[in-house]
């Protein structure tokens, strides 16, 4: 990785309370360019209102953060011009089309060729055939592309995304991890929040633990392994897990089909057997 | 920034005309009330008012077409509240667009559906008998009228979008709007009204407005009542901008 670089965000003793509630008490983290980061922890850790203030959408009490090299709270307009957020709640427009969009995400943006730019998009993401129809017919998977894809119009060079995968099936949930993957690929910083454990191990050269507002455990995931007891070897008899059967079952484990099977949203069952 | 004002709410404004003419039942709902108040104040009221004018249409259309914007602005309201739960404002907000260009779209959105569903009930009205000399320059008065009380209007829509709690209160505030052009000269002469009934109602905006309209429609000279209504509908326009504004910064703050 190149390590050389500043990094992309830069926090330092970031506070955040409501009322009362002291949400976050002094967050310090870095995160490098091009890298995944999984910012981990259970309901009401903290990460979405960490995200919110990178996003500008929310202040801080308390300390600083910069995103691309602009600090959130004095730069907010060149931070905006930095970044793209992927909300906890798909952020797409359910009354327009895919394409619709996309298109009012590239206006928003100022670029030219916005009908290009929307169905090279629809293309990269399998949303070419769903493109014209409106959002609210889309399945949960296919909305989580379009929102992802919405993000990387004018190519922002750094990502947040906000539990990208909660409360989607796990056909869907590996679809978005292959697009986070592929962002990343791209040179893109993501900023990845999660509640899933494996979420964080499948995506993140860097894993932080927030907890009670503060980030207690931070590191490559090779390294958190060693803070854990060694490894014992025993002889169990390994059951398949509930997500192996459900693949099986499904017969979605062929790399190629799974964009068109989360397409036919109402299609009860696949008739086709798949290679893999 | 200020550059891209115009491009960013021209593109947030094309979004939620789309809405709207997605779904058209909202222009349809907002006009089928007035028209069926127009209907039961024509057809089963009105032969027992005497409001000293041959027709009784031509004589309450300007309220009932204050009744049709205060009953058209809760759909912006609306629009606004479901945009904010959805996460679609939050994108729009961490994006490097002219943050007020949000407001403005649904502003603008407002102002055409409720031209739309302005133009139905009068289509409706010149069905039922309704008639005017007034000449072109009246006309423009009259609409110019009806989009500054729009507009003042839909910025007090706005705040109750932007503060409201549920989808409910969201839209509640403009039951007392709609209710109150039954309090003026909209459908009877105020001088029928018992003193404090009668005092309220040729004091409140409602009353100034619909006798300038009136007057346009009749081709009668305007007094004072034009220099009252445009106060009221500029005083409003003014306030409610400014709280809608403040209430906006306090949300996105």
């Amino acid at each position: 990785m190149r390590t050389q670089q500043p990094p992309a965000i830069v926090v330092r003793g970031l506070e955040k309370s409501y009322q009362d509630l002291q949400v976050l008490c002094g967050v310090d983290l870095d995160v490098e360019k091009g890298s995944i980061f999984a910012l981990l922890g259970s309901n009401g850790a903290g990460k979405t209102t960490a995200v919110k203030i990178l996003s500008t959408l929310l202040r801080a009490d308390a300390g600083t953060a910069s995103v691309g090299g602009f600090d959130v709270a004095t730069q907010p307009d060149n931070v905006r011009e930095a970044i793209s957020l992927t909300g906890q709640f798909a952020a797409v427009d359910e009354i327009l089309s895919g394409r619709e969009n996309l298109v009012l995400v590239a206006r928003l943006r100022h670029l030219k060729g916005t009908g290009a730019i929307a169905d090279d998009l629809l293309e990269r993401f399998s949303l070419t055939d769903a493109g014209a129809r409106r959002v609210s017919t889309y399945s949960g998977g296919m909305r989580r592309r379009l929102d992802i894809a919405m993000s990387l119009i004018g190519n922002p060079p750094v990502i947040f995304l906000d539990e990208p995968t909660t409360g989607l099936d796990p056909e869907a949930r590996i679809e978005v991890w292959k697009a986070t993957k592929e962002l990343a690929g791209r040179g893109t910083t993501v900023l990845l929040t999660t509640q899933y454990l494996e979420e964080a191990e499948q995506l993140a050269d860097r894993i932080a633990i927030l907890h009670q507002g503060k980030i207690i455990v931070n590191d490559t995931l090779a390294e958190l392994r060693q803070l854990l007891p060694p490894a014992e070897v025993e002889y169990v008899e390994k059951q398949p897990s509930l997500e192996e059967i459900f693949f099986a079952v499904v017969g979605e484990t062929g790399e190629d089909d799974k964009y068109s099977a989360a397409e036919q949203p109402n299609a009860k069952r696949k008739t086709k057997s798949n290679k893999g | 920034m200020a550059t891209h004002f115009f491009a960013d709410t021209a593109a947030l404004t094309g979004r939620s005309l789309r809405h709207v003419t997605r779904s058209l039942d909202t222009i349809i709902t907002t006009a089928v009330t007035p028209v069926a108040l127009m209907l039961l104040f024509v057809y089963v009221f009105g032969g027992a008012i005497d409001t000293g004018s041959d027709s009784y249409v031509s004589y309450m259309l300007p309220g009932i077409l204050l009744i049709t914007i205060a009953s058209g602005i809760a759909y912006t309201a609306h629009r606004l509240f479901m945009d904010m739960q959805s996460g679609v404002f939050e994108r729009f907000q961490s994006m490097p667009i002219v943050r007020s260009g949000v407001l403005w779209a649904h502003v603008l959105t407002s102002v055409t559906a409720n031209l739309i569903s302005l133009l139905i009930v009068v289509g409706v009205a010149i069905l039922m008998g309704f008639r005017t000399g007034a000449g072109v320059m009246a006309w423009l008065v009259v609409v110019g009228i009806l989009v500054l009380f729009t507009l003042a209007l839909t910025w007090l829509a706005v705040i109750a979008g932007l503060s409201a709690k549920t989808v409910d209160g969201a839209t509640a505030f403009s039951y007392p709007l709609i209710f109150l052009p039954f309090i003026s000269s909209a459908f009877v002469p105020t001088e029928t009204m018992p003193g404090p009934v009668r005092a309220f109602a040729e004091h409140q905006p409602v009353t100034s407005i619909v006798n300038t309209i009136r007057d346009l429609f009749t081709q009668q000279p305007i007094g004072d009542d034009m220099w009252i209504a445009l106060g009221w509908c500029v005083g409003i326009l003014l306030a409610g901008y400014g709280l809608a504004m403040g209430a906006y910064r306090r949300k996105i703050a």
